[in-house]
């Protein structure tokens, strides 16, 4: 159970906000192979397909055969503590400002060591662990080690936390709360804990009996915020953009066209108006507020949630333009990741499937229900992962285009699922 | 929501030249003056849009995107790309709009008679009626009434209903929508087929979204006023303001549309020259 | 296997050292010119009579020993770059050996120097492997205080030393330190000091931790034969060793690659532990010198703690340990920190010490290491010198 964040101290407004740093951000290439399993929440090692053996650090080829043929597998991290240090003076200003700084060598069951930050409840070497990676400030993946029994929360240990995106006592801006999607997001964090939920309401003339109900919930302030108006969008940055700690964007038009079931571009054109352009509106008056404030401890700006789906990484031919969108937001999304990289603010994109709402009435299910895709979410900020899955058709959706795009191209052309 | 068929073949060509520009003008000038009273809504991304079922194609509420302002995008100059649809804002329907004036020789903004661009108005005040009932009616009997006091309405003038719904700055208020749809005043189908049959007018305007009322839907034929009058080839306005600064008679209105290729219409700058008493 | 051939004939003479400075606005390309200078003046040799030319340095980048030949307007038909941090001093010998056994050189000068900005030790670190990039500076930027915590705390906890025990090394090095005049720590040190330092990276305090400086250090390495030609003073080389990436599948580096090969060591030099005079370890941390102690077998191995707390280290104690006062009290000049013990070792057998002196010295043990490329040292050498 995370222990409740203390609520944030007002802050002294004649002090200068304190600026951003980052740990160490190289990395080799092969190193990459880390990171881009810790995106997904994976701790994965490479290992040797001819005999076997676990490398770490990354590397090009096995450090007992010299094969090439080196495979990433996900791995169980348990091993054991077998010296450890407290660093009260460090070279890089990221760990001076967080001293003292505690790390050890895990010697793995799978027979490598590893450095590895150790989480507080760590006992003093020796002593049994488990590792697990998480995403760094600097986007890479960061090993740690936690107690073998029982399962500590990063956001238990003070330094680690900000490993997380911890929605406990923020202060988080919802784009569109009227969705059902939006409004399952907004319960989500305020059963999480968030201090303060902004949710964007476009359009106040349509009203949405599940927003009336959710401005009785204590954090939530409902806020106009329409994303294809550039001066919606400005007016809100400026009146609370200052304050927001995570922004998640749900705003999103899809419709379920093909090319030819809807004749001409407006349907389209409104589906980039919002899924794209609304998100590069957003950025460019959210993300510099953000970045800003991205070491403004201890309410700092710490994250960017987008929600795209997993037609962004294939398009589905029956939601084809709406596809479209989300690839072209899915994209800009990697931009935006650049951008708010040096500040540390990290972007978390989620993938689902078809999501049981009126847009997606028509599809077969699996399909995933705005309370799970909402959960997704908050699970997401509370861990340290950037790609989200989430549901059996964004797995299913996801491990065919991890094998092999073009064949999950051809089955969509066919209309599988 | 069902469209009515089209009325069999009764083709009217618009009147020509009922009003004479010499003629209208010379009214004002040898008068005590003139105000001028602008009856064009802001156009403003503010500005709500005409709301229909998510599956129909939906208009464009009125977007701006700054082009550059005096900054390394054009550094002396301030300039924006727009983008509204054409029937956002204070706008002008012609009668391609409607289904019913589809065939209509001269039917779009393109072609229209430039000369039906200046011409005279009858302001009926609905404004206590429409305080008290949000999906108040004009009927042909208020209208007869009307005509008792102010005189019967010429033909190739416009009808303006006057609710004071423009003083709704809050657009939640304006569009006044809940879960059994829009309720704003307009008239009834008896109202304008007495207006295009008995009266000839030049067209209808009024202050809230549409010509038609919010429930028109649910009429008999649905949205008689569009189906009516553009049937008629005649003309519609709608978002209109300051309807209250207008006398039932005598004002003078300059409503020039847009000259879109094929246009059904588009936003305007409206305005009323106004005789001083 | 074939044992290595012997080396006879072989000498090392004229040890220069360039005065160390805690900063310089100074490229690596002074400090290792002015040693040459001072390799030819020491020695009264022509410049063009040096014909080899053996470099180690962390800053001289983006030159290697090729750049310093132009610069330097040196031609020669003998030359190696040497990247083996601490070893290279070691190392360099071996080369340097069997060039002039053989022919290919007649006079090998071997250089270690390094300049020391105020951001060169934070930049050397932090692009210092490929390994250490990926997977030891970011947790933490500790640079080698890491690595060596990490090894101090395990051998600590697996064999019992205590931090007095190391103290008394340090103590022990700055007392024959204070008799050295270019040492860039002058005053004494208590045991007391030591223990009660501030903490750098637990168990490590202040007085653990060396300190990076500039300078450089220099020796000819040459056949009997030419050092007296030119009437210069020498010590003969007995034996020499390396080893790289020994003992891979222990947990934490607690012995180092000198356990490997000192039996061999020991064979071709023709002499045991107990005819060693006097050692000069390679001293970054106090830890190290134990695992020295323990590897080239002057005690078992992780017995180190009973060996400290039965002798005296300095150089008139039972075991003269360190004598010029060693990296922790004179400073470490990047890469020339292998390369000091090698300079202190020919000035005590040539009797020219700088400080402090050993009585008797006849036969002298330099020990080299370096380049923690991941999680322990890789490079590990070692070399008998004796009296001429």
């Amino acid at each position: 159970m995370p222990r409740a964040a203390k609520i944030p101290i007002r802050k002294n407004p004649i002090l200068r906000t304190r600026q951003p740093t980052l740990p160490p951000a190289s990395r080799s290439r092969v190193a990459l192979g880390l990171t881009a399993a810790a995106a997904r929440g994976r701790f994965e090692l490479q290992v040797c397909r001819d005999c076997g053996a676990v490398q770490y650090p990354p590397r090009e080829v096995c450090r007992d055969c010299l094969s090439h043929r080196l495979a990433w597998r996900q791995q169980d991290g348990r091993g054991e503590l077998v010296t450890e240090t407290t660093l009260r003076s460090a070279q890089e200003l990221y760990f001076r400002e967080r001293l003292p700084w505690r790390v050890g060598i895990v010697r793995l069951n799978a027979g490598v060591n590893v450095i590895a930050h150790l989480h507080e409840r760590v006992g003093t070497a020796p002593c049994r662990v488990r590792v697990e990676v998480a995403l760094d400030r600097a986007g890479q993946a960061a090993l740690i080690a936690v107690p073998e029994q029982g399962r500590p929360h990063l956001s238990d240990d003070p330094r680690l936390r900000e490993m997380t995106c911890d929605p406990r006592g923020r202060k988080i801006l919802v784009t569109d709360g009227k969705s059902v999607v939006g409004q399952a997001i907004v319960r989500a964090l305020a059963a999480a804990g968030a201090e303060v939920i902004w949710i964007g309401e476009a359009e106040p003339w349509k009203k949405v009996a599940g927003l009336e109900a959710l401005r009785e919930l204590p954090p939530a302030t409902v806020v106009p915020l329409d994303v294809t108006d550039g001066k919606s969008v400005r007016e809100l940055a400026g009146e609370i953009g200052a304050k927001v700690d995570i922004l998640i964007n749900t705003a999103d038009h899809h419709s379920a066209f093909s090319i030819a079931s809807r004749r001409g571009v407006e349907t389209a054109q409104s589906e980039m108006d919002v899924n794209y352009l609304g998100l590069l509106r957003l950025a460019q008056e959210f993300a510099p507020l953000l970045k800003a404030r991205a070491a403004d401890e201890p309410a700092n700006a710490i994250a960017w949630v987008n929600l795209l789906s997993i037609f962004a990484l294939a398009n589905y031919p029956p939601h084809g333009t709406y596809s479209a969108s989300k690839a072209a937001a899915y994209s800009l999304s990697q931009a935006l990741r650049a951008e708010l990289r040096p500040a540390g603010v990290c972007v978390i994109n989620l993938f689902p499937g078809p999501v049981d709402d009126e847009w997606d009435q028509l599809e077969m299910p699996p399909k995933l229900s705005p309370v799970s895709l909402a959960s997704a979410v908050a699970e997401a900020l509370k861990g340290s992962v950037e790609d989200v899955y989430p549901g059996d058709v964004a797995q299913d959706w996801l491990a065919r285009h991890l094998d092999n795009p073009k064949a999950l191209e051809r089955e969509l052309e066919e209309g599988a699922r | 929501m069902k469209v009515a068929k089209k009325a069999p073949a009764k083709k009217r060509s618009p009147k020509a030249m009922t009003n004479d520009p010499a003629a209208l003008l010379s009214g004002v000038v040898g008068s005590r003056g003139v105000t001028l009273v602008d009856l064009t809504q802001t156009l403003s991304p503010d500005f709500p849009p005409i709301v229909l079922p998510p599956e129909m194609g939906q208009s464009r509420p009125f977007r701006m995107e700054e082009i550059s302002r005096y900054d390394d995008r054009g550094p002396a100059w301030y300039w924006n790309n727009v983008s509204f649809g054409e029937h956002t804002g204070t706008h002008f329907d012609a009668p391609v709009h409607w289904i019913s004036g589809s065939d209509l020789p001269n039917n779009s903004v393109d072609s229209l008679p430039i000369e039906h661009f200046i011409a005279p108005a009858g302001v009926i005040d609905c404004s206590t009626e429409a305080q008290k009932d949000a999906d108040f009616l004009l009927t042909a009997t208020h209208v007869k009434a009307w005509e008792k006091r102010h005189g019967r309405i010429a033909a190739g003038s416009w009808v303006l209903m006057r609710t004071d719904w423009s003083k709704r700055a809050d657009p939640v208020a304006y569009q006044n929508l809940d879960a059994t749809g829009q309720h704003t005043p307009g008239p009834d189908p008896g109202c304008v087929r007495f207006l295009v049959q008995e009266r000839d007018v030049l067209g209808f305007g009024t202050e809230t979204i549409g010509t038609d009322a919010g429930q028109a839907a649910h009429f008999k034929p649905p949205y008689p006023c569009h189906y009516y009058m553009h049937g008629a080839g005649k003309y519609g306005m709608q978002c209109l303001c300051n309807l209250d600064r207008l006398p039932p008679t005598g004002a003078l209105i300059v409503a020039a549309p847009l000259k879109i290729l094929q246009g059904s219409g588009s936003p305007l700058r409206v305005f009323a020259i106004v005789p001083k008493r | 296997m074939v044992a290595p051939a012997g080396y006879d004939d072989v000498v090392l003479a004229a040890p220069v050292t360039i005065p160390y400075v805690r900063y310089s606005i100074r490229s690596a390309h002074w400090f290792l010119g002015r040693a040459l200078g001072g390799l030819i003046a020491a020695a009264k040799i022509p410049k063009a009579r040096i014909d080899g030319l053996a470099v180690a340095s962390f800053t001289l980048a983006p030159d290697t020993a090729v750049g310093l030949t132009q610069h330097l307007g040196l031609t020669v038909r003998w030359l190696d770059h040497v990247p083996m941090g601490g070893a290279s001093g070691i190392v360099s010998i071996r080369r340097a050996a069997r060039a002039v056994q053989s022919g290919d050189a007649e006079i090998v000068a071997c250089i270690g120097g390094d300049t020391n900005h105020t951001d060169s030790f934070r930049r050397n670190t932090s692009v210092f492997s490929q390994f250490s990039q990926d997977a030891v500076y970011p947790y933490g930027s500790g640079g080698p205080n890491t690595s060596f915590a990490f090894l101090t705390a395990y051998y600590m906890r697996t064999y019992g030393a205590e931090r007095k025990d190391f103290g008394k090394l340090c103590v022990a090095q700055r007392n024959n330190a204070l008799k050295n005049p270019i040492a860039l720590f002058k005053k004494r040190l208590t045991l007391d000091q030591y223990l009660d330092a501030r903490l750098v990276a637990d168990p490590l305090r202040l007085f653990d931790c060396v300190m990076p400086c500039a300078g450089a250090e220099g020796f000819l390495v040459m056949r009997r034969a030419t050092a007296v030609e030119f009437g210069l003073r020498f010590a003969r080389l007995l034996g020499a060793i390396e080893r790289h990436n020994a003992f891979p599948d222990d947990p934490v580096q607690y012995r180092g690659g000198w356990a490997m090969d000192r039996d061999a060591l020991y064979a071709q030099a023709a002499v045991g532990p107990d005819d060693i005079d006097f050692l000069e370890t390679y001293d970054d941390y106090p830890v190290i010198n134990v695992l020295q102690f323990e590897g080239l077998g002057f005690c078992k191995e992780g017995e180190g703690t009973a060996f400290i707390r039965a002798n005296t280290f300095e150089a008139d104690g039972s075991f003269p340990f360190n004598t010029s006062g060693g990296q922790l009290s004179v400073g470490q000049a990047g890469a020339a920190g292998g390369h000091l013990g090698i300079t202190e070792a020919i000035r005590q057998l040539t009797g020219e010490a700088k400080g402090a002196c050993v009585a008797n010295a006849r036969h002298g043990l330099v020990s080299g290491f370096g380049m923690i490329n991941y999680d322990r040292g890789v490079c590990s050498g070692a070399a008998v010198l004796a009296a001429a």
